[in-house]
């Protein structure tokens, strides 16, 4: 699984132009699944065919990144966030195009970094002088950050983390799931969460899933002096409670937890204060989908070295692949 | 319905728990008044309750008018649990947490709870202390037994719901007690549904009790889709004048209803509530709101080919807190305003425009 | 050239009926079907093009404004704002009250009477009244009532050389470059929406989108042009003059790449100048609009407009004109 989170996470793919990243899953997923394809917004669905209700399950493909809104005549380019992204987190960084070719970011003459905002921060792609620049890059194009995957001790590393793990997570569990099932599954490779979950609302809209599971990162409070958060690595994947986004169907939750239990899958509960995934998208979809969360505990999101534990994914693709095998309620309603 | 069984009604409301995604008792309370008067009751994919009362119009062609009321309450859920059996919490809901200084609580842990948030006495307090900002990561809820049997009852997740009494106010027309955002909505649905125990209506009615509205209008989403109905009116409350607090954005308690204008607002529907009000001697008042007002009605308006909604709410002070205290006459006047509204709504929803001006 | 009715009328968002009327009034002229919907958006659905693929058009009709919320003992009015707008711009400026019309001005306290330190602040919206010369609050509600709209006083001017001065042209300009498309261009193959209430929160739009179910969709708009003193290059978004501006991103909506591209090939195509909208915040009806059902590909193609949210905006007769003739190339494309 290592090499596919290798590939997963240093492909490109900013908010908006995930395309490498969803040839790449494609490629990955076609072997094991009925069929897949791509749709308006360009999430990528990859179906197994099976009985009602249809359970999605959505990872997101795309990566917070930046695009060009300006060249000058010297060459350097300005820029503007996709997703949220810092300004000071880039200083000093590699960004990527998606031709492969790179730059490094750096600021004009600041006081301090306090004043450092997105109008002070510039590209440096090495063009001599602005028609060089536009030769190879126009306005509007996207760029992401640029750096390699680590294994870490018996941990990950890499850009993108949040949410490739949860696409290598969806992918995996794909491929385990030979035997016919009890329900069909949706895999969703979400594009523009990063943004407004954008493509996990057209998605569910299209699919009309019975019942909707987000597989992505969360935060964790076992760094020096984080905010308060029970969660932490290497303790397994965690179940979602709530977070911005979405509050967990109950009848999810508890299928989880006892799937986990019976499983004997380590697993964490998860209250999210700030941030939202997918699930906030899909269980709002037409009259509502019961809908859950499994999460990724995953330190440092949002900067160029995401951090999560490999066991930790292992025992995420163990729970989800016993949930995809257990037949989930039929009953929708609760009374 | 009589003052002191309406008394009665909204106190049983008020004290159920019913935090945003935890709705079920409060749920189960509505569901109990509201059975007596319709002709079935459901719960959608989503949660919400739907009560409904056929119309007598012939089916073909009979429209349908949805009435709708949060149920839910702002609440908190356990975030961790610290050293010494103390729990940890964020907000379910828009919570200030200056209002949560000592305040009784319910742990819906495997077992209820009864808590206190804890706060340091003033006596050692410093200067510096009293005059920071209450940060709700420096609150901490109390349970009173040891560590090992927190850590076996309580859990991440569980929720947290206030712990207080309604108290009925001297005089009898006031009552003060947590949550009245939105159960007195729910209450003005049950007096709908019971002035129109004996009267006929021709279109069909929904009395809507929906989920997880104080965290972004949620349940209203799906239930606007699930059930597309031909318009709908959201009831819920809206501040009530008090020292300081008066002009435009905040209502006299006692004065009645107070009917929305505004872009969220359809001016066909919001002209027949007021002509319905007059015609019947309804006391009413008017709140201008310049976008989308953060109810259901901004939901219903754009679910599907868009829905005519319009916004109907009671007058309460102290919104978001667990001291919120109306009058209970307003909670009548809405519950009938409604009641004629179904009896009487032409959906007849056509933009009618003026003659441009010069 | 309809930009001067369409931006003189009154059109505060929830109140569009006035432009709405006067769009319906010319729309009888074109071979598409015209209905309102629950709304108050304007609906035109045409023949589908050859191949199925429905492509939708839209414009917003409303613009910001102001709604009465109380009056005061003395007869003035006070305010919340319809969409969002700078207080400072709103000083000193005559406004229209209610279906009316009745004229009044943007009171503030003379700077006489203020302290030193009180001149060096921006003005709240709450420090702001409207002033309809009414003796007191009797007088002023025989006139307006709260709840009544109020919309900055329309003033169409030209000005300069092939410029126009005017309130609204967000986004009037685009409803007026949508309304010449359909009038001009009967054989044109593509359904319209001129929709209400963009300004909090493009409510009309979402409805729109779900009604019409394009294959794909541009949003017409009248967008921030910074080309002023105090802009450096790099932040002016837009400029005059330099033809439509195509959005790649903007904080609703990610444009659809290739969409973005058949317009940039369009351009190209037939000769026509265009620009990239240089910046990415704002919110458009291309969000909701993209959102809409299954999801729909669509971008925004704007005229650059210098002022916009303000009673007197700015722009030249050529970014109009142009902006219809890349729609039209893109169409016939």
């Amino acid at each position: 699984m290592e090499a596919l989170i290798k590939k997963l996470v240093e492909a490109y793919g900013p908010s908006g132009d995930e395309a490498p990243v969803r040839s790449l899953i494609e490629e990955e997923i076609r072997g094991a699944v009925d069929r897949t394809w791509t749709d308006n917004l360009g999430n990528l669905v990859a179906l197994r065919e099976g009985p009602e209700p249809l359970l999605m399950l959505s990872a997101h493909m795309d990566e917070i990144g930046v695009v060009v809104t300006h060249i000058d005549e010297e060459g350097f380019l300005r820029l503007a966030p996709v997703g949220g992204v810092s300004p000071h987190l880039l200083v000093g960084q590699r960004l990527r195009f998606k031709e492969g070719f790179t730059g490094t970011v750096y600021h004009e003459k600041l006081k301090s970094l306090k004043e450092l905002d997105w109008s002070k921060l510039y590209l440096d792609i090495g063009a001599v002088d602005g028609a060089s620049a536009r030769e190879k890059v126009g306005i509007g194009d996207a760029a992401c950050l640029d750096q390699p995957f680590a294994v870490c001790g018996g941990r990950y590393l890499g850009k993108a983390m949040d949410d490739r793990i949860g696409c290598a997570v969806l992918v995996e569990t794909a491929r385990r799931l030979s035997r016919e099932l009890p329900q069909a599954v949706a895999f969703v490779f979400s594009v523009q969460e990063e943004v407004g979950l954008r493509g996990a609302t057209t998605a569910a809209y299209q699919l009309k899933p019975g019942y909707g599971l987000a597989v992505d990162v969360t935060r964790v409070g076992d760094t020096p002096k984080a905010p308060l958060s029970a969660v932490g690595l290497g303790r397994g994947p965690a179940v979602k409670v709530k977070d911005s986004s979405v509050i967990t169907h109950p009848l999810v939750r508890k299928f989880m937890m006892e799937t986990a239990e019976e499983k004997e899958i380590p697993f964490q509960l998860e209250v999210l204060e700030r941030g939202g995934t997918d699930a906030g998208a899909i269980h709002l979809s037409r009259e509502g989908v019961p809908t859950g969360a499994l999460s990724i505990p995953c330190r440092y999101i949002h900067t160029p070295s995401e951090m999560v534990d490999a066991g930790d994914v292992r025992h995420a693709v163990e729970l989800l692949t016993a949930l995809c095998l257990k037949p989930w309620p039929r009953q929708k309603v609760l009374d | 319905m009589k003052e002191l069984e309406l008394s009665t009604l909204l106190t049983e409301l008020s004290q159920a728990p019913g935090a945003s995604g935890f709705e079920e008792e409060a749920l189960e309370v509505a569901a109990g008044y509201l059975r007596p008067y319709v002709d079935r009751i459901e719960r959608d994919p989503f949660g919400n309750l739907v009560a409904f009362k056929k119309g007598e119009a012939p089916e073909e062609g009979r429209k349908s008018l949805a009435l709708v009321a949060h149920i839910d309450e702002i609440g908190a859920m356990v975030t961790k649990l610290e050293p010494g059996g103390f729990l940890r919490f964020t907000s379910v809901g828009g919570i200030d947490p200056r209002t949560l200084y000592s305040l009784p609580v319910i742990v819906h842990g495997k077992n209820r709870l009864r808590g206190v948030i804890g706060a340091k006495p003033p006596h050692l307090l410093s200067q510096k202390e009293l005059e920071k900002e209450t940060r709700l990561e420096d609150l901490f809820i109390d349970l009173g037994i040891p560590e090992e049997q927190v850590q076996q009852q309580v859990r991440v997740g569980d929720y947290i719901t206030f712990d207080q009494a309604a108290q009925l106010l001297a005089g009898g027309s006031c009552l003060a007690g947590k949550a009245l955002d939105n159960r007195a909505g729910v209450a003005a649905l049950v007096v709908c549904a019971r002035e129109l125990e004996r009267v006929r209506h021709q279109a069909d009615l929904y009395l809507v009790a929906t989920v997880q509205e104080e965290v972004g209008v949620r349940g209203a989403i799906t239930a606007a889709y699930g059930l597309a109905p031909d318009a709908a009116v959201a009831v819920d409350v809206t501040h009530g004048e008090a020292p300081g607090i008066s002009g435009g954005k905040a209502f006299a308690l006692g004065s009645g209803p107070v009917i929305a204008m505004g872009p969220n607002i359809h001016p066909a529907l919001l002209q027949q509530l007021k002509k319905l009000a007059k015609e019947y001697r309804i006391p009413h008042q008017l709140e201008a709101v310049a976008g989308p007002t953060s109810t259901d009605a901004r939901a219903f308006q754009i679910a599907r080919q868009g829905i005519p909604s319009a916004l109907v709410s009671i007058p309460l002070r102290y919104m978001h807190s667990v001291v919120e205290l109306l009058n209970l006459e307003d909670l009548l006047w809405t519950g009938r305003l409604l009641a004629l509204l179904a009896r009487h709504l032409e959906f007849n929803f056509a933009w009618e425009e003026e003659a441009p001006c010069t | 050239m309809y930009l001067e009715e369409l931006s003189n009328l009154p059109g505060v968002s929830g109140d569009e009926g006035q432009v709405r009327q006067a769009l319906l009034k010319y729309l009888q002229e074109q071979p598409g079907e015209v209905r309102v919907d629950a709304l108050g958006n304007v609906l035109v659905r045409r023949k589908a093009p050859p191949g199925g693929k429905r492509i939708m058009l839209t414009a917003h009709m409303d613009e910001v404004g102001l709604m009465v919320t109380s009056i005061e003992k003395s007869g003035h009015l006070r305010f919340e704002a319809v969409g969002m707008l700078d207080p400072r711009v709103l000083v000193a400026k005559g406004v229209r009250v209610g279906r009316e019309g009745i004229p009044g001005v943007i009171g503030s306290k003379a700077i006489h009477l203020q302290k030193p330190d009180e001149r060096r602040k921006p003005y709240q919206l709450e420090q702001l009244f409207i002033d309809i010369g009414a003796k007191n609050k009797e007088e002023a509600e025989k006139l307006v009532s709260p709840g009544d709209y109020v919309s900055f006083a329309g003033t169409f001017t030209p000005l300069g050389e092939g410029y126009y001065r005017g309130k609204a042209f967000d986004d009037r300009a685009g409803c007026s470059v949508l309304l010449e498309l359909l009038l001009e261009y009967p054989h044109l193959a593509f359904d319209a929406a001129f929709t209400v209430q963009e300004e909090v929160g493009s409510r009309g739009a979402a409805v729109a989108a779900y009604s019409l179910n394009p294959d794909k969709a541009v949003v017409l708009e009248g967008t921030s042009a910074a080309d002023i003193p105090g802009t450096d290059p790099e932040g002016s978004a837009t400029r005059l003059g330099e033809g439509p501006a195509i959005t790649f991103m903007d904080q609703s909506v990610i444009a659809d790449r290739g969409l973005v591209r058949e317009l940039v090939r369009a351009a190209e195509g037939a000769g026509l100048p265009y620009q990239y909208r240089r910046f990415t915040g704002g919110q458009t009806d291309a969000g909701a609009v993209s959102l809409a059902r299954e999801g729909v590909p669509c971008t925004v193609v704007s005229v650059p407009c210098r002022y916009i949210h303000s009673p007197h905006c700015l722009l030249q007769e050529r970014d109009l004109k142009l902006t219809v003739d890349l729609i039209r190339a893109w169409l016939e494309g």
